[in-house]
């Protein structure tokens, strides 16, 4: 146990070096080590609770996306039927994920065969599957039932987080912050994390909005309130102003003359004759043709601007506007006309999200755990340190220059992985100091045991290296089991305390295993020991 | 120099007389702590059960609680707590679970937000929805119950049945005893408090399998010596090992405990007791004894002959 081959020794210590100084990086400013070569810049990277930040999980909200998808169906049936000439009575109905419709008996084969082509195979891993987008059932009597299937529903599922996530991250892009994280968690969730933010009041309004955005034809056929308290014609709703303005109720046309998806662009800006903040934008050729055209047919009439089922305003079109470009004036602040601008130019949301977890943390609280955290290290390092010279001396050193290795291993090998390093994380790294030097307690005592036991000096210390070393295994490995556990049930700031509880056990066993060993016997190379000095 | 011992080299104290006692005690105090449990309840966190939680530090001086508490109660908000945390300046605010579901929980956090004003600064915010709240549950319990299998696994595989389970049973006893300590101080239970508890778990049986280890050897080298004198032996000879191994996780604890933020300090004092308190004694006095009753070496006691429960053969040391 004591015999350590020249070139083993060499391998531990270049191993323990080179992890060591993996930790490098973490010492010099991020202005420093941007000029070194690309594999020398892994550093840790400090969660957000410790650097200060935005944890914000959003949800797809899965209804809208039912809804929106079964609505879709209910107009391809429409339009299907309607090119086949096929005769219906009524109007095709929606029923939870069913659309119902009536056919005359007559066309019945001919609509069932249009109506079965819209049951589309549904792409799977392995290409087609046998699985289709839509169940068409015959229920008899004319009536036919067309089911959204569970599969397709999954699939738009994906395909929406798959937008969202794009249009976050242009929208996050715009308020200018460093590094974001925004990526897919489940089926139907998107993880934002936006570290160091000044303003994370801004990030939840732009992240909570779907800014979908409609021109919309305001209807005259009756007054709002008249709609209000009856009902409204079949074709339009009541939609209400903003708040601030008292809420006040419109009648507005269904039918959509131009949605916000065929904007190029979108700019904040002041507005000539009354100064106020506007947002002035800009259509695509398609979107401007068609914004033409409705004010060509509607002068003198109004038109409403609709935001996320919000009239932001209703202005009189007083000439037609031909050129595909115009202004959004709805008394907005300087700061909401910017944001309206970032996110028209982001595009809307294919769907509601909705937040359903946030953790903030300013950077105030930030820096004021890491000194708290580094002060907390210190001193439990010191008196770890000190006891364990108190209770062994000169072997004592040796465990505290191991203990030393050890953390300076931690921080090395988080900086390889480019872990994160937490507030809990932290205190792993401090409980760590308190259990490494188990390690060390282990080795020792039995040496102690095997000097009374009567064995010579060099003889108790090999067979305490022996016996302990195969405790030390299997006392660590529990703990090991926990932290990995804790990996994978936890989250954020727990998982960094799972992975320093981790990676400390790894570094420990390597350290008990090797650099102890090393030391020792170095020491008893050297000294030829008639006595054990523990 | 002279160095600390803390356990005299000679130490022979008989620890498995104290079974008789010991075992009593530790059935009456879990008893304790599942009735805590279940009559006084645990003080889950946002991670929970959903709600908000908002940290601020007054810009004004020490913060005016009794103010600050009538601001937020006239909002409706439902039962919030306030309370100072850590320094005098700085309050942590505790929103319920809002009935609309997550979007009033947004509103919620804009109306406090908007009651308190600029004479706070907001160091922290947490919303936690149902939905979320629930599936942490769900997964912290399932965590603890897939480690707490996955280390019996182990354990049996190592060692034989017996001690794989004499080890649980211990162990699961510190996590009995370690809620019912949650319960009784009403520390908040959140995710920190699962790792806590887990880090409890992996760290007791660090312990007990540095006794059991001993227990092993023991039982290989002295065929014939009767069990609780096996046990004494072991027990008594990695005891300065305990011992030492026990304050200088405390000293890191402490120093945690007592410099660390105060946002870990209810993690902290979980472990402290967990790890020191409960942990140490579940190991000399539940872990070691019970294997008396597991059925360990009983033949030695009946017959002098060969143990029954002898280790098995494969697992040799280099």
């Amino acid at each position: 146990m004591l015999y350590i081959s020249r070139g083993k020794a060499a391998a531990i210590l270049l191993t323990a070096l080179f992890v060591c100084l993996c930790a490098v990086p973490n010492f010099f400013p991020e202005s420093v080590v941007q000029r070194w070569p690309g594999w020398a810049q892994r550093h840790i990277v400090l969660g957000l609770d410790l650097q200060g930040g935005s944890h914000i999980l959003l949800e797809v909200d899965a209804n809208d996306v039912r809804r929106q998808k079964v609505e879709g169906l209910r107009e391809d049936v429409r339009r299907v039927l309607r090119d086949a000439r096929v005769g219906i009575t009524g109007q095709p109905v929606v029923r939870g994920n069913t659309v119902e419709v009536h056919i005359r008996e007559s066309d019945l084969p001919q609509a069932l065969t249009k109506l079965r082509e819209l049951a589309t195979p549904i792409g799977g891993l392995l290409g087609a599957t046998t699985q289709r987008s839509v169940e068409v059932v015959d229920a008899g009597g004319g009536l036919v039932q067309l089911t959204v299937t569970d599969p397709a529903i999954v699939q738009r599922m994906r395909q929406v987080v798959d937008q969202s996530i794009e249009i976050i991250n242009r929208r996050v892009n715009q308020i200018g912050t460093v590094e974001p994280l925004i990526q897919r968690q489940g089926t139907g969730r998107i993880l934002v994390q936006v570290p160091g933010l000044q303003d994370p009041q801004r990030l939840k309004e732009l992240l909570g909005k779907t800014a979908k955005l409609e021109f919309r034809m305001v209807d005259l056929s009756m007054p709002a309130e008249q709609a209000l308290q009856g009902r409204p014609p079949p074709d339009s709703e009541i939609l209400y102003g903003p708040e601030k303005e008292g809420r006040m109720p419109y009648l507005i046309e269904k039918r959509v003359l131009v949605s916000g998806g065929e904007l190029t662009d979108a700019q904040p800006g002041f507005d000539q004759r009354t100064s106020e903040p506007i947002v002035q934008f800009r259509f695509n050729s398609s979107g401007a043709r068609k914004f033409a055209q409705a004010t060509q047919e509607n002068v003198g009439r109004p038109f409403a601007i609709v935001l996320d089922n919000e009239v932001i305003s209703a202005p009189v079109i007083r000439e037609p506007i031909l050129q595909g470009s115009g202004q959004i004036s709805g008394s907005f602040t300087v700061q909401g006309a910017n944001d309206l601008a970032v996110l028209l130019r982001a595009g809307a949301l294919p769907a509601k999200l909705t937040i359903i977890e946030e953790r903030t943390v300013g950077p105030g609280l930030g820096q004021d755990s890491i000194e708290k955290g580094k002060l907390a290290a210190l001193v439990g390092s010191l008196m770890v340190v000190l006891f364990m010279f108190a209770t062994y001396g000169l072997f004592g050193l040796f465990a505290n220059i191991a203990v030393a290795i050890n953390v300076a291993m931690i921080f090395g090998l988080l900086s390889l992985l480019g872990a994160t390093l937490t507030l809990p994380g932290i205190a792993g790294i401090v409980l760590t100091v308190g259990i490494a030097v188990d390690s060390n307690v282990l080795i020792y005592e039995r040496i102690r045991e095997e000097v009374r036991n009567g064995r010579t000096p060099i003889t108790a210390i090999d067979a305490g290296f022996t016996r302990a070393l195969a405790t030390i295994m299997d006392s660590n490995i529990t703990t090991f089991i926990a932290a990995a556990v804790l990996f994978f049930i936890g989250t954020g700031a727990v998982q960094g305390f799972a992975v320093t509880l981790g990676i400390g056990i790894i570094t420990t066993v390597f350290t008990a295993f090797t650099l102890t060993r090393l030391i020792v016997a170095y020491w008893v190379r050297w000294q030829r020991p008639q006595t054990v000095p523990i | 120099m002279r160095l600390l011992r803390i356990v005299p080299d000679d130490t022979k104290f008989d620890f498995m007389r104290f079974r008789r006692v010991s075992f009593p005690i530790s059935a009456v105090l879990s008893i304790v702590a599942i009735a805590l449990y279940f009559f006084h309840g645990l003080n889950f966190g946002i991670d929970f059960v959903g709600g908000t939680l908002i940290e601020v530090q007054s810009k004004v001086g020490p913060a005016d609680l009794a103010k600050m508490r009538s601001k937020i109660e006239g909002l409706g908000l439902g039962e919030a707590q306030l309370q100072q945390f850590g320094a005098p300046t700085d309050v942590l605010i505790r929103i319920p679970q809002q009935a609309g579901g997550d979007e009033a929980q947004q509103a919620a956090v804009a109306k406090v937000r908007n009651a308190l004003g600029d004479e706070v600064d907001y160091r922290r915010v947490e919303v936690v929805g149902g939905r979320i709240s629930t599936e942490q549950m769900a997964k912290g319990t399932i965590g603890l119950m897939v480690a707490i299998m996955c280390i019996l696994v182990y354990l049996w595989f190592r060692f034989e049945w017996q001690f794989a389970l004499g080890a649980m049973i211990a162990n699961v006893h510190d996590l009995v005893l370690t809620i019912g300590f949650m319960s009784l101080t009403q520390i908040d239970f959140d995710l920190t408090s699962i790792a806590a508890l887990l880090t409890i778990l992996g760290y007791s049986l660090n312990d007990t399998v540095v006794i059991y280890d001993r227990i092993r050897e023991m039982l290989r080298r002295y065929k014939k010596m009767p069990m609780p004198d096996l046990l004494n032996i072991s027990v008594n000879s990695t005891l300065s090992r305990s011992i030492i191994t026990h304050v200088t996780v405390t000293l890191a604890l402490l120093a945690l405990f007592l410099f660390g933020p105060q946002a870990i300090h209810s993690f902290t004092a979980t472990m402290m007791f967990g790890v020191v308190l409960v942990g140490t004694y579940t190991s000399v006095f539940i872990a070691a004894p019970i294997l008396i009753y597991l059925g360990v070496g009983t033949s030695r006691l009946a017959t002098e002959e060969e143990p029954k429960a002898s280790p098995s053969p494969a697992r040799t040391r280099a």
